[in-house]
C-alpha cells in the first residue's frame, strides 16, 4: 500500500500528499449518501405537500400518487436528478470535493496531485455503475482493498485518487513565526499554539498541568492558586506578545 | 532565551514571512478570478520557486515544525494554480464532435465491426430460437406483451395516448443512456460484461421480431422502430465497442501496466461517449414524438431514421473537422 502521493514541485522539491484510505472514503460516501437521499426526499415531500394543499387527504403521499403520471414524474425526475447528479456536479463545482469529502477532510486529485478536469470527474462517476455492483459498492471496495492507492475502478479509469486535503490548511503564518523581540523560541511558540488550540478538548487537570509545565519551561513564575481562566489568559498574552501584537 | 541557531531561524523566518503572506494573497486573488494580470502571474511564478527553496530550508532546519506543514500547503496551492490546465468545457465538447469522436471511431473500427457482428449473430439466434420454439418468447417478452401480440396488437399501440410524449422521451432516453454507459463501463470486467449486454440485446431484438412475425406484426414493429432504432442501436454498439477496448486493454496491456493501459483506453474510447449521449437524446425524442404517432407514414419514418443515421455517420467520419484557413499545402 502507498500511503503517500509524492510529486515534484519547483526546483526538484518534493511535495507529499497523504493518500486517503477506505475508511475515509467510506465515511465521506456515507455522509454524501445521506445528504443526497435527504435532499431528494425533501423535494418529494415538498411536492407532496403542494399537491396535498390542492387536494387534501389523510395520507401524506396519496394525493401525489392519485394526481396522475405527469405529477408523479414531475416529482420523481427532479428527485432522481438530485440523487444521481449530486456527485458529478458537486465534484466539478467544488473542485474535487463534496460536502461529505470536505467533512472527512479528503479530496480528489489526479496522479500529478492536481484538481481533475470535468472530463475525469465525469468518467470517475460514470464508473460508479460498475463499482456499485452487485450491491452496496462491493466491487469498488474490493478493488480499493487490493490497489496500492486504495482506489476504486472509477478512479483507475479517470487516473484519480483521494488524498487528505492539506490545501485548505490555515496559511496564517503569524502563529508559527515569532517576533524578533519575543522571548519564545520557535519550538516554544508551536507548543503554546498547540496547547491553546487543544485547550477545550483537554481535561481540566491535564490542561492546567500542561500550562504550568510550559510556564516553568520558559522560566515564567507559576502562580499557585490562580483560576484556570487566568492561566489561559496568561498563555494567550504570551502568544500575542510572541506575534508582536499589542497585549 | 532562544539559542543562537533558533534566533537565526527566527530571523530568517521573519525575513521571508512577508513574501509568503504576499504569495498567499496573490493565490487567493488568482484562484477567485478566471483571468489574471501578467505581472501578478509573473510574481506568482517567481514566488513559487522561492517558496520551494524555503520549504527545502525549513525542512532541513525544523522538520517537525508547524511552519513546514503550512509552507507545504502554500506550495501545494501555488503548484495547483500554476499547473492548472486552461479549461473550457464548451470548446472541449465541440472538439469531441469535430474531431475526437471521429478519431476514436476510426481507431475502434475493428471493435465496432466485431460487436456489430456479435449483435447480428445474437439477433439471428434470438429469431431462430423463438421461431423454432415459440414458448421461448417468454424469455424476451413479458406475459402482457405476448398476450397483446397474440390478440394482434403491438404493445406500442396507443402508447402516445397513455403516456405524454415528453415523459415517454425522457424515460426512453434515460434508459438508453444507462444501457450505453453499462455497455461501456462493463468493459472493465475484461470486456465480458460488454459482450453480455450486446448479446442479450441482440437476442431480445431477434426474439421479439420473431414473436411479432408469427402473428403478422413484424412489419408494424419495423415501422415503429425504424425512425429511432437505426441511431439507437448504432450508438449502443459504439459504446459497446469502446467497452471492448477497455477489456482488450486489461487483457493485453502490452508493455504498460494494466492500470495504465486501462486508463489510456478510457481516455481514447471515452471520447465517443458524449457523442453517444447526445445522439441518444435525439433518438429518445424521436421515439417519444414520432415513432408512436400514427400520423407519420412509413416513408417519413424511414427518411427521419436514415437522415439522422447519416448525420451520426457524418460526425463519426470527421467531416465536421475545422479546416485551417489560408494554409498552403506546398512544402516551404
Amino acid at each position: 500500500m502507498e500511503d503517500k502521493l509524492v510529486v515534484q514541485a519547483a526546483d526538484a522539491v518534493e511535495v507529499e500528499l497523504p493518500v486517503a484510505g477506505i475508511g475515509s472514503r467510506s465515511y465521506a460516501f456515507l455522509i454524501d449518501w445521506h445528504l443526497r437521499f435527504l435532499l431528494a426526499l425533501a423535494w418529494l415531500a415538498l411536492v407532496a405537500v403542494l399537491v396535498g394543499l390542492l387536494s387534501p387527504a389523510e395520507d401524506f403521499f396519496s394525493p401525489l400518487l392519485k394526481a396522475g403520471k405527469v405529477a408523479l414524474y414531475a416529482a420523481l425526475l427532479p428527485a432522481a436528478a438530485i440523487y444521481f447528479l449530486y456527485h458529478p456536479l458537486l465534484e466539478i463545482v467544488m473542485q474535487g470535493r463534496t460536502p461529505g469529502k470536505r467533512m472527512a477532510g479528503i479530496r480528489i486529485v489526479t496522479e500529478r496531485a492536481l484538481t481533475p478536469d470535468a472530463g475525469a470527474l465525469i468518467i470517475r462517476n460514470v464508473f460508479r455503475l460498475v463499482d456499485s455492483l452487485p450491491a452496496f459498492y462491493v466491487l469498488g471496495l474490493v478493488v480499493a482493498m487490493f490497489t496500492a492507492r486504495q482506489v476504486r475502478i472509477g478512479d483507475l479509469a479517470a487516473g484519480t485518487l483521494l488524498v487528505y486535503d492539506t490545501g485548505k490548511r490555515s496559511l496564517d503564518f503569524d502563529g508559527v513565526i515569532g517576533f524578533s523581540s519575543s522571548r519564545l523560541s520557535p519550538a516554544d511558540r508551536e507548543l503554546l499554539d498547540d496547547l491553546l488550540e487543544r485547550w477545550r478538548g483537554l481535561d481540566a487537570p491535564l490542561r492546567r498541568g500542561l500550562a504550568e509545565k510550559f510556564l516553568a519551561r520558559i522560566g515564567e513564575p507559576v502562580a499557585q492558586g490562580g483560576t484556570e481562566s487566568e492561566l489561559r489568559k496568561r498563555l494567550r498574552k504570551l502568544r500575542d506578545e510572541s506575534r508582536g501584537k499589542p497585549a | 532565551m532562544a539559542s543562537r541557531p533558533e534566533a537565526a531561524l527566527t530571523a530568517w523566518l521573519q525575513g521571508r514571512a512577508a513574501q509568503w503572506q504576499r504569495l498567499s494573497r496573490i493565490l487567493a486573488e488568482v484562484s477567485s478570478r478566471r483571468q489574471a494580470e501578467l505581472p501578478q502571474l509573473k510574481e506568482l511564478v517567481s514566488g513559487y520557486r522561492a517558496l520551494a527553496r524555503d520549504v527545502s530550508l525549513a525542512r532541513a532546519a525544523a522538520p517537525d515544525a508547524k511552519l513546514v506543514a503550512r509552507l507545504e500547503a502554500l506550495l501545494t496551492q501555488a503548484r495547483e494554480v500554476i499547473h492548472r490546465r486552461p479549461g473550457n468545457a464548451r470548446d472541449a465538447l465541440a472538439g469531441l464532435f469535430r474531431d475526437g469522436a471521429a478519431r476514436a471511431a476510426f481507431e475502434l473500427r475493428g471493435r465496432i465491426a466485431a460487436v456489430t457482428a456479435l449483435f447480428l449473430a445474437s439477433a439471428a439466434a434470438g429469431w431462430w430460437l423463438v421461431h423454432s420454439y415459440p414458448e421461448l418468447a417468454a424469455l424476451f417478452a413479458s406475459e402482457q406483451m405476448i398476450n397483446r401480440v397474440q390478440r394482434g396488437e403491438l404493445w406500442t399501440d396507443g402508447l402516445i395516448n397513455i403516456v405524454p410524449s415528453a415523459l415517454l422521451s425522457l424515460g426512453i432516453m434515460t434508459n438508453n443512456i444507462v444501457v450505453s454507459l453499462f455497455a461501456f463501463t462493463l468493459g472493465a470486467l475484461y470486456g465480458l460484461g460488454t459482450l453480455y449486454i450486446v448479446g442479450m440485446n441482440g437476442l431480445m431484438l431477434g426474439g421479439v421480431f420473431a414473436l411479432t412475425a408469427q402473428h403478422g406484426l413484424a412489419g408494424r414493429l419495423a415501422e415503429f422502430v425504424v425512425a429511432h432504432g437505426m441511431v439507437e442501436i448504432s450508438v449502443i454498439l459504439l459504446a459497446a465497442a469502446a467497452g471492448v477496448e477497455l477489456g482488450e486493454a486489461l487483457a493485453r496491456p502490452g508493455n504498460r501496466s494494466r492500470a495504465a493501459a486501462f486508463r489510456d483506453a478510457v481516455r481514447r474510447a471515452g471520447q465517443l461517449l458524449p457523442v453517444c449521449v447526445v445522439f441518444l437524446v435525439g433518438a429518445g425524442l424521436i421515439e417519444g414524438y414520432v415513432s408512436p404517432d400514427p400520423h407519420f407514414t412509413m416513408a417519413q419514418r424511414v427518411t427521419i431514421g436514415v437522415v439522422y443515421w447519416l448525420f451520426l455517420l457524418l460526425v463519426l467520419s470527421g467531416r465536421l473537422r475545422r479546416r485551417p484557413h489560408g494554409r498552403s499545402d506546398l512544402p516551404l
